[in-house]
Parts: structure tokens; sequence; C-alpha cells
């Protein structure tokens, strides 16, 4: 039974958000977009947890400007824009595609399709050369093997 | 064909080794998160003044024609206290114009540790609940700008400033000699 408890308290255990009650939005709507975007942005000085998952002193007034932007009427978009006009992409988790980030997006695309061309190629190539039967015996091997089987 | 193959890996090898070469001797930082307001206008500032009886921080107060540095500070932070006497030496032996924010602190006690180590700020201001430090992209306290004549900044340090920036950056910029 106890065992039982426990799994059922495991299963629906919520992540723990660094977002305070006092900060939460009374429109349910507004906090549910606000969430969304607090999620994909990035803290700025612990590296790589959300806005939503630290408590950080900054983290925190970030959490408050995103709400304060939703209130003032801002898109997703918008408030997106504003956070990286202070602080960059950095603040973005999800980094955009742009000239810098090819890379990054297409990096590891492009080395699967180079390493899937090879692998393609070279098992066309083995296909290719035909497999030819061995050469028969001359008498001077024929004598040696004969030799080397009675021995 | 085959050969080139056999050669591969210490390719490989050496890029990565090469890599990290570069990465060690560059002084390339991994965890420096950049800052986007170099080479732009200062962001806006509008705070009220921390000490009691002076005119408020303005746009206006960093566009004086000369170069002006803008501190964050918080009496609550101890890197604060190890950068505090090179902004001394800034004001007193170069005349240095500098701009003090004191961030998410309470007014009394930002007054208080000014009182206490020696007051450098020309200007100072409040930032109680830290909107223009977000208008101005920081990331925490010490953080320090360099601003030009015409309003832009030049530099951006995110923690304490250091006899080596004072020395390789901040005076040259004083004297105009960093772009």
């Amino acid at each position: 039974m106890r065992g039982l408890l426990c799994l059922l308290a495991l299963l629906f255990a919520l992540p723990a958000l660094a977002v305070e009650p006092s900060e939460i939005l009374p429109d349910p709507a507004l906090e549910a977009r606000a969430r969304e975007i607090g999620r994909s942005l990035r803290c700025v000085v612990c590296q790589n947890q959300s806005i939503d998952d630290s408590s950080a002193e900054v983290a925190r007034d970030m959490r408050r400007a995103v709400r304060e932007r939703l209130t003032a009427g801002d898109s997703d978009g918008d408030v997106f824009a504003y956070m990286v006009a202070r602080y960059g992409d950095y603040v973005l988790l999800k980094p955009p595609f742009k000239a810098g980030t090819l890379i990054l997006w297409l990096g590891a695309p492009l080395v699967l399709l180079v390493a899937g061309a090879a692998l393609l190629l070279a098992a066309r190539r083995r296909r290719a050369t035909p497999i030819v039967a061995p050469k028969p015996l001359d008498e001077e091997e024929r004598r040696r093997l004969d030799a080397l089987l009675k021995g | 064909m085959r050969r080139l193959l056999f050669i591969l890996p210490l390719l490989t090898l050496a890029l990565m080794a090469g890599f990290f070469a570069w990465s060690l001797t560059s002084g390339r930082d991994p965890a420096s998160i950049g800052s986007v307001v170099v080479g732009r206008p200062a962001p806006k500032l509008d705070l009220p003044a921390l000490r009691p009886g002076e005119p408020p921080l303005t746009d206006e107060s960093l566009r004086t024609g000369k170069p002006v540095i803008v501190n964050f500070f918080a009496s609550w932070c101890t890197p604060c206290l190890a950068e505090h006497p090179l902004f001394t030496r800034l004001r007193e032996r170069e005349g240095a114009t500098i701009v003090g924010i004191a961030w998410k602190n309470k007014r009394d006690d930002a007054t208080a540790w000014l009182k206490k180590l020696g007051d450098p700020f020309k200007l100072a201001g409040l930032d109680l609940d830290g909107k223009t430090g977000l208008d101005w992209g920081l990331s925490g306290v010490p953080e320090t700008y360099l601003i030009d004549g015409a309003g832009i900044v030049r530099r951006h340090y995110r923690g304490p400033i250091t006899e080596r920036d004072l020395n390789e950056t901040i005076l040259p910029f004083l004297k105009g000699a960093v772009k």
C-alpha cells in the first residue's frame, strides 16, 4: 500500500518551478502563455536553466518583465524580441536559424548525408566487383599439396 | 584513395588539437554570454538619485561629450567590494566621470556602503526593482559599461573590473584611444 502511494506521488509530482505564487497572473490564459515563453527563455546567469526553473534574481526580473509585456498586450514574438534586444540570442534556449547558426542546425544532417553517401558508394562498388572462381592448381602446386596432406 | 582514408583519423586529430590549442591560448571564454549593447547607444536611463537632494539620472547624464563609466553595484555584493578601490583611483587620479547605479539595494544600505568605502560617483542612481538593469542587459552585479562622448557603449564588463582592465582598456578609453 505504501509502495503504491509512493508510486502515485512520483507519478503525479509536478516539476519544481521557481515561479513564485506572487508572480502568477490572475488571467490563467495569459499565465499559460507566460509559462510557455518562460520555458524557452534562458536564464543569463545559470548557463542552461530556463527562467522558470531558475531562482536567480535576474531570472525573476525576466519572468516579471515577460508578464508585464503580455499584460500590456504584446504577442509572444514581441516578448522574445524584447528579451533578444537586451540579452541577444543567448536568451533563446532554441537558437534561431540564421547565417551564424547554420553549422549548428545543418552540421549533423550534413554529416549523416555525407556518411550515408559514402556507405552507399562503398556498397555499390563491392557489388560491382564480380566474384571470380579460384584458378585451378597447376602441377607444381598439386604436388606440394599432396606432400603436405600426406606428411 | 585508400591511403587517403588512413590519413583521415590523423587529420581529425590534428583539427581537434588545433581547436583545443586555439581555445586555450586565444582567451576565448565559453562561459561568456556576450553583450548586445556594445556598439549601440546606451540604453534608456531614468532613475531617481541615490543621494538625497541630487537630480535624477537621465539619458542626458550620459551624453556629456566626454567618456562616462557606468557601474552597477550593490552593498550586498562582495565582488563590488573588490573593484571599488579601482573606481576610487579612477576618480581621484584620472578625474573620470563615473555614474554609479545601486541595483536591488535599499537606499540606506547603498549610501552607508559608499560612506564607509568612499564615494567615487559623480552621479548616482537607484534601481531598486532592477528594471533599468534589464534594459541594460544586466546579468547581475557588478557590471561596468564604458560609454563614449557620443553616448555609444564601447565596452561591457560582466563581473568586477580588474587592474588589467584598468591599464589595458579603461585608461586608454578615457584618453580617447579605444574605439
